[in-house]
């Protein structure tokens, strides 16, 4: 028996000394895209595109697995963005167009003061004190609907962000060129 | 500095300038409208913030905007009345999006407020100059030509301003309320004018006056020799934009100011002729903008006219004032047709708002939906020497780099370029879309870093909090153990 035990350590020993010495020389590059498209996201591991945060997601669109626009709070811009850093043409869905949806307390009355949702959202976007009512920063929410799962009166509610004259943008003019395609 | 010779511009286009129906017609008072909507977010910057409450008694000329910090401009009440209500009305804009605004019904009486600042009376090289500057920022004088940027912030440089153009350009078809005034109220203008260039320490004042109007340039220069020279008034080709800032220092100085830079870069800066006299009304009689001079017109408006407005009167009672429309109109703009903008009938006059057109269908050209033909119209009409169709169509493929590359941001949106284009092309709108997406795009990186900034900040919060609570559970442990062998070492 301690001639198995000292055949088996004296393999784990050498096995794992080869193993070093192979991560060292024989290190890949690391994926330039991939770093690249994580520098690219939000960074606030919201979860909404299905992975467990930024970094996973950025490997999943680098190895062409994911669609260009599945980060939700990036948006239009940032599907633009990935499409030149990845070279792959961009195709819009549904969620990157229109305005953007952001929490919001939409019932003051019902806000209890909680603190939850404060606790839960990655981006410090809710202000609040105890058994006040609490307030959503637009500009710092990323949509990331962490907040609404959480509340236990249901009064935050995603909407989208109200348009005002500072948001407000031109819309696409119509320019039918049937005749020519 | 000045030519002696006006140059030409590039490019350009001669429009059909149809003044004839308002220029015979003097700038007349307008009666007060049952209901003013005084918007309190009618300049660039950040709008004014209220100071009366609903149910308060306003005088005329009282205060009852305050400039917000930063880039804003003070909102005063247009006539003395009561404030019947703080609300959202629909702005002078194409989006028609309601504004926050102060909702006054006058009592007739023209109360002034007692409070107004005292005129400055005496000659103007005897007057100070930081308190020009602050007069005009406390009456809130804004841009009138169109765009309503605060003329204090215009005012307030350190001396490096050499000359002040006036522009007395109005190169829009239909409006002639700035040729109305100078051919009315040519002394005021002047006197505004010099007391401008006294704040600025300006040695040179120069006019602009397109040569359609000979009337105006004939009035400005006798009002300019018994006030006393120093001011040259120079009679410019009529040609549109000639009453672009870039394009009339190019007439007058020979000069071209830096894509990307301010007029003030190379030593000049340019005022409105109607910001000139508010100017001097605000100093020599201590009135604060409350009302301005406004062209209605346009094919569908029954008698058009120059009125002197009060600030907050509906657009839909101006017309009214004119006769009203003889037919359903095709659009109403604020301001000219060539760089005016589509808005709700329901609007109400702004500072800036320096005509309101009704015009027919027979007047506009919609989009015919046929494509670029390669003609190279627009870059022949093109002032800032552009290639309108090629930044349109980069545009249209949503290539907004492409469209900057192109000279996006050097676009005044002058519109010579849809005027010119036989296919009736929606360049200006393409130049628009373009321009609205690339401050989409740059609002949300602004926002992406914003957010990343603080998920990083929460982190390392985070991180430290751990930190600190397994450095506090560690302390404890050894705290216990050593307790513990103090009490064995004890027995």
């Amino acid at each position: 028996m301690y001639a198995a035990m000292l055949v088996l350590t004296l393999m784990a020993i050498a096995l794992g000394w080869l193993l070093a010495i192979a991560h060292h020389y024989l290190k890949g590059e690391p994926d330039a895209i991939e770093e690249e498209v994580n520098r690219a996201l939000p960074g606030t591991n919201c979860g909404q595109c299905g992975y467990p945060g930024c970094a996973a997601g950025a490997s999943m669109v680098a190895a062409g697995e994911l669609p260009l626009d599945f980060c939700p709070p990036g948006g239009r811009a940032l599907a633009e963005e990935l499409a030149r850093i990845t070279g792959r043409p961009l195709t819009y869905g549904a969620q990157c167009c229109g305005p953007r949806l952001i929490a919001k307390v939409v019932d003051e009355e019902l806000c209890s003061g909680c603190l939850k949702c404060i606790k839960v959202c990655p981006t410090d976007a809710i202000v609040g004190a105890p058994n006040q009512i609490h307030g959503v920063l637009p500009e710092a929410c990323s949509g990331c609907t962490a907040c609404i799962d959480v509340c236990p009166t249901a009064t935050l509610k995603m909407v989208p962000e109200s348009v005002t004259l500072a948001n407000w943008r031109w819309p696409r003019p119509n320019e039918v060129l049937d005749h020519a395609t | 500095m000045l030519l002696s010779k006006p140059k030409l511009i590039r490019g350009g286009v001669r429009t059909d300038a149809r003044k004839h129906p308002t220029s015979g017609c003097p700038i007349e008072p307008v009666p007060l409208p049952p209901r003013l909507y005084v918007s309190l977010a009618q300049h660039i910057g950040a709008p004014a913030l209220p100071q009366v409450a609903v149910g308060d008694s306003v005088a005329q000329g009282q205060l009852i905007g305050a400039p917000d910090a930063g880039i804003s401009a003070a909102v005063h009440a247009p006539t003395s009345g009561t404030v019947i209500a703080i609300d959202h009305h629909p702005a002078p804009h194409p989006s028609g999006l309601p504004v926050q605004s102060v909702v006054i019904a006058p009592d007739g009486h023209k109360r002034w407020d007692p409070n107004l600042p005292k005129p400055l009376t005496g000659p103007v090289p005897q007057l100070d100059r930081e308190t020009i500057a602050e007069r005009v920022a406390a009456a809130g004088i804004v841009g009138m030509g169109g765009a309503a940027f605060p003329s204090a912030l215009k005012l307030s440089t350190d001396g490096s301003v050499n000359t002040l153009i006036l522009n007395g350009g109005e190169c829009e078809p239909y409006l002639t309320c700035d040729d109305r005034l100078m051919r009315e109220r040519a002394a005021g203008i002047i006197d505004g004018a010099r007391l401008m260039a006294h704040a600025l320490g300006a040695e040179r004042i120069a006019i602009g006056i397109e040569d359609n109007k000979p009337e105006a340039i004939f009035a400005m220069q006798r009002a300019a020799e018994s006030l006393g020279g120093g001011a040259e008034v120079l009679p410019v080709p009529s040609l549109w934009p000639q009453g672009s800032e870039k394009h009339l220092i190019y007439s007058l100085t020979g000069h071209e100011v830096p894509a990307g830079a301010l007029a003030a870069d190379i030593g000049l800066v340019v005022h409105n002729v109607g910001t000139a006299y508010a100017v001097h009304r605000a100093i020599r009689h201590g009135i604060p903008l409350i009302s301005r001079p406004v062209t209605v017109g346009g094919g569908a408006v029954r008698e058009p006219q120059n009125f002197e407005a009060p600030i907050g009167t509906p657009f839909s009672y101006l017309i009214e004032q004119a006769g009203g429309l003889h037919c359903e109109p095709a659009r109403i703009l604020a301001g000219g047709p060539m760089m005016g903008q589509v808005v709700p009938i329901e609007a109400a006059l702004a500072k800036g708002t320096n005509g309101v057109i009704a015009l027919t269908a027979a007047e506009i050209r919609e989009p015919a939906g046929l494509p670029c033909i390669r003609c190279g119209r627009c870059v022949e009409a093109c002032p800032m020497g552009l290639m309108p169709f090629e930044i349109a169509n980069r545009a249209a493929a949503d290539d907004l780099d492409g469209a900057a590359e192109q000279g996006l941001g050097d676009c005044l949106s002058c519109g010579s370029c849809a005027y010119v284009c036989p296919s009736s092309r929606p360049l200006v709108q393409l130049f628009h879309y373009a321009r609205g997406r690339r401050a989409d795009n740059a609002a949300a990186k602004q926002r992406a870093e914003l957010q990343k900034r603080l998920a990083e900040q929460r982190q390392e919060r985070q991180r430290l909090a751990a930190e600190a609570k397994k450095r506090a559970a560690a302390e404890r442990r050894k705290r216990r153990a050593a307790q513990k062998q103090k009490e064995e070492s004890e027995t």
